[in-house]
């Protein structure tokens, strides 16, 4: 245990901020302007070891990492909620390694790391979306090998996805994806935009916010820049058309949120809440009362408190 | 905001006790210390050094404590440390043909100088249980008198002997000698060179090469190899500080070294000849550095003009799955929440059932009417 035994006493050994040592912010930057530069073109980067497994959100910490600063107001989202464990993990994460600023509210976070959903509220301009992704490559799916994919994307040859889309409506009757929907960006790359359900895809579109996507394990970074083009791959006969629930959320009764399902016994009984969890909190503080209010604060299920 | 999700923060406290305990057992029991896993569970932290891509004998041993010898656990936490290390500069190549043997054999030639050395293995044991392991204080005395005789110093490697008959596929650096590739730096591209492919498979998943090179005996790609030699022992290494333009000897590493021999049979331009298969993987590692010359010659078919039928010979298929950090993640990300997704395809399941039910309702109320 010689070399890496701890240095002096006054020099207690520190990460450097944000975890990330410099050089690699500096690379992953790189491969961030890059990425603006070219609208839903995957970007390869020296992805690193990460201290959470990969798969778990190692690209998205890492753009974070490499684009935070102490003015910077942090928010961490996993399906939508600020408290589900992933995301509080990351949350930590970054609290301890880079003192940051962190907050639960949409409007007042500047960097918004989320895995799976895009928040209710509007995003607006100088706020940066971190996307998580699993699988940048849209076109994986249908063909296994990068090198082919890269070639695809090279010759914008995607009739291979269009083949896709329309063998689903032939079978069933329409598009079967219901996340990770296919995009174009900027009429010229077609972009996952990672798995999001495809109810927040018009979300994307001419959004004042920067977005940035890292895949860790796969050593991807892609991005869109404020106000660009990400339109729904579909048919003109066969137009994109995003979720819709037949009843509101039970908590705080909106109708124009994305909605979890929870059952809440074993009896087939069902209730729908929002999966923003800071959205359906806020609808509430404002006095917005849904049908199962009363019942889930009574059973405990909600707390009911004053922000 | 519902309890069922307020958890997550305490959650993850409760689950850091929970584990610490769980990893210490019974407290009637004494606890193990890192230098007993160190020396007693060399070949487990063999793999982890390996599949950790660093050398550290003791961090080996600290993480396999740490991860209740979870080897995949511990090769990550070795990983995730390697990361934030500093780089200080290359060593010098290594010499395995200069290696402190402790063991050498070879399956292509009945003697050969140096010999053939068995060292320790447990090829011949039988795999019955030594019960007297049971207990603690068994010291270890040698039951026979082994031949003490000293090796010689000069131990050639095989496929040098074959090269020199120009029989052997020669290993000559790409034009210039550029320095390898760190895949541990730079995204991976395809098709990979020969040093991102080595590179991968050192520190791959030793179960997945194994059952790679299986595949590959097996008849899913066509090797017939021989183990030309398979050397265990102490190599140094050295490094050159810029500062003083000379090499330093940093201190001596255990490596095992594979080489297989493979048949060729030339082409228009090159003589038949045979091919070689390398490995070369951190301690005592005899499966994994076989394996990996198993899959190393697999993954040469396109030099060769050979077809590249079968996963093994693929170098996309093998280097992105033999990552077992990267796998394990991946997999295991799975027991994260998916509701999201899962609600939206909940929504399309229903809505599809939904109209196909109405359709057929329909149809069966036409039917009626069209046999009137």
């Amino acid at each position: 245990m010689t070399i890496h035994k701890a240095p002096a006493e006054d020099t207690k050994p520190a990460y450097n901020y944000a975890y990330l040592d410099e050089q690699t912010k500096r690379m992953i930057r790189r491969a961030l302007l890059k990425a603006v530069a070219v609208p839903g073109y995957q970007v390869p980067f020296g992805s690193r070891e990460m201290p959470l497994a990969r798969g778990w959100g190692t690209g998205g910490i890492q753009v974070t990492a490499a684009i935070i600063g102490p003015a910077d107001t942090l928010k961490v989202i996993d399906q939508g909620a600020d408290d589900t464990t992933n995301a509080v993990s990351i949350r930590k994460f970054f609290e301890r390694t880079a003192d940051a600023r962190t907050s639960e509210v949409t409007d007042e976070a500047t960097i918004i790391q989320t895995r799976h959903r895009i928040p209710e509220a509007p995003l607006k301009s100088g706020q940066i979306m971190v996307y998580q992704v699993p699988t940048p490559e849209p076109l994986r799916r249908l063909e296994p090998r990068e090198a082919e994919t890269r070639k695809m994307h090279a010759w914008a040859e995607y009739g291979l996805m269009q083949v896709k889309l329309y063998e689903d409506i032939a079978r069933y009757g329409e598009i079967t994806k219901t996340y990770d929907y296919p995009v174009m960006v900027n009429g010229r790359y077609v972009m996952a935009p990672s798995p999001i359900p495809k109810f927040d895809n018009p979300k994307m579109h001419m959004s004042p916010a920067l977005q940035l996507f890292g895949a860790g394990r796969e050593k991807r970074i892609y991005a869109l820049p404020p106000y660009t083009s990400v339109r729904s791959l579909d048919f003109e006969d066969h137009p994109f058309r995003i979720q819709s629930w037949t009843e509101p959320c039970g908590l705080c009764g909106a109708a124009d949120s994305y909605l979890d399902e929870v059952v809440i016994d074993d009896r087939g009984g069902r209730m729908f809440v929002c999966s923003d969890s800071h959205y359906c909190e806020t609808r509430r503080a404002e006095g917005h009362r849904g049908t199962m209010l009363g019942d889930a604060a009574l059973s405990g299920l909600v707390e009911e408190t004053t922000p | 905001m519902y309890v069922a999700v307020k958890g997550g923060e305490a959650a993850i406290n409760a689950t850091h006790d929970l584990v610490a305990e769980a990893r210490r057992g019974d407290t009637a029991v004494p606890e193990i210390s890192v230098a007993q896993i160190r020396e007693q569970q060399a070949l487990a932290c063999a793999r982890v050094m390996n599949e950790g891509s660093l050398y550290d004998r003791d961090l080996a041993a600290l993480a396999l404590k740490q991860s209740q010898g979870d080897v995949i656990e511990a090769a990550f936490l070795m990983r995730a440390y390697r990361t934030t290390l500093p780089r200080f500069g290359s060593s010098e190549p290594v010499d395995t043909a200069a290696m402190a043997i402790r063991r050498r054999v070879s399956a292509t030639y009945k003697d050969l100088p140096g010999g053939q050395v068995l060292g320790p293995t447990y090829d011949y044991t039988h795999r019955l249980f030594d019960f007297a392991l049971m207990d603690t204080d068994a010291a270890v005395k040698p039951a026979h008198d082994g031949l003490k005789a000293p090796l010689d110093a000069t131990m050639p490697r095989v496929p040098d002997i074959l090269g020199a008959e120009g029989l052997m596929e020669a290993e000559l650096p790409p034009e210039g000698d550029p320095r390898p590739f760190d895949l541990t730096r730079d995204p991976v591209s395809f098709p990979a060179g020969r040093d991102v492919r080595l590179q991968s498979m050192a520190r791959g998943d030793e179960g997945f090469l194994l059952g790679l090179g299986y595949s590959v005996q097996r008849g899913f790609g066509g090797s017939h190899p021989f183990v030309g030699e398979v050397r265990v022992g102490e190599v140094s290494v050295e490094f050159v500080p810029e500062e003083l333009g000379f090499a330093v000897d940093l201190g001596d590493v255990t490596l095992t070294e594979c080489q297989m021999v493979n048949q060729f049979q030339g082409s228009k331009e090159v003589p038949p000849q045979f091919t070689r298969g390398y490995g070369l993987v951190f301690g005592h590692a005899e499966r994994k550095a076989m394996s990996m010359s198993l899959v190393d010659r697999a993954l040469k078919a396109r030099e060769f003009g050979e077809a590249a039928n079968y996963p093994a010979q693929q170098d996309e298929f093998v280097l992105y799955h033999a990552d077992n950090v990267e796998a394990a993640g991946f997999v295991e990300h799975l027991k994260l929440p998916h509701y999201v997704d899962f609600q939206g395809e909940l929504e399309l399941i229903r809505r599809i059932r939904k109209e196909r039910e109405e359709r057929l309702a329909r149809q069966n109320e036409e039917l009626p009417e069209a046999a009137e």
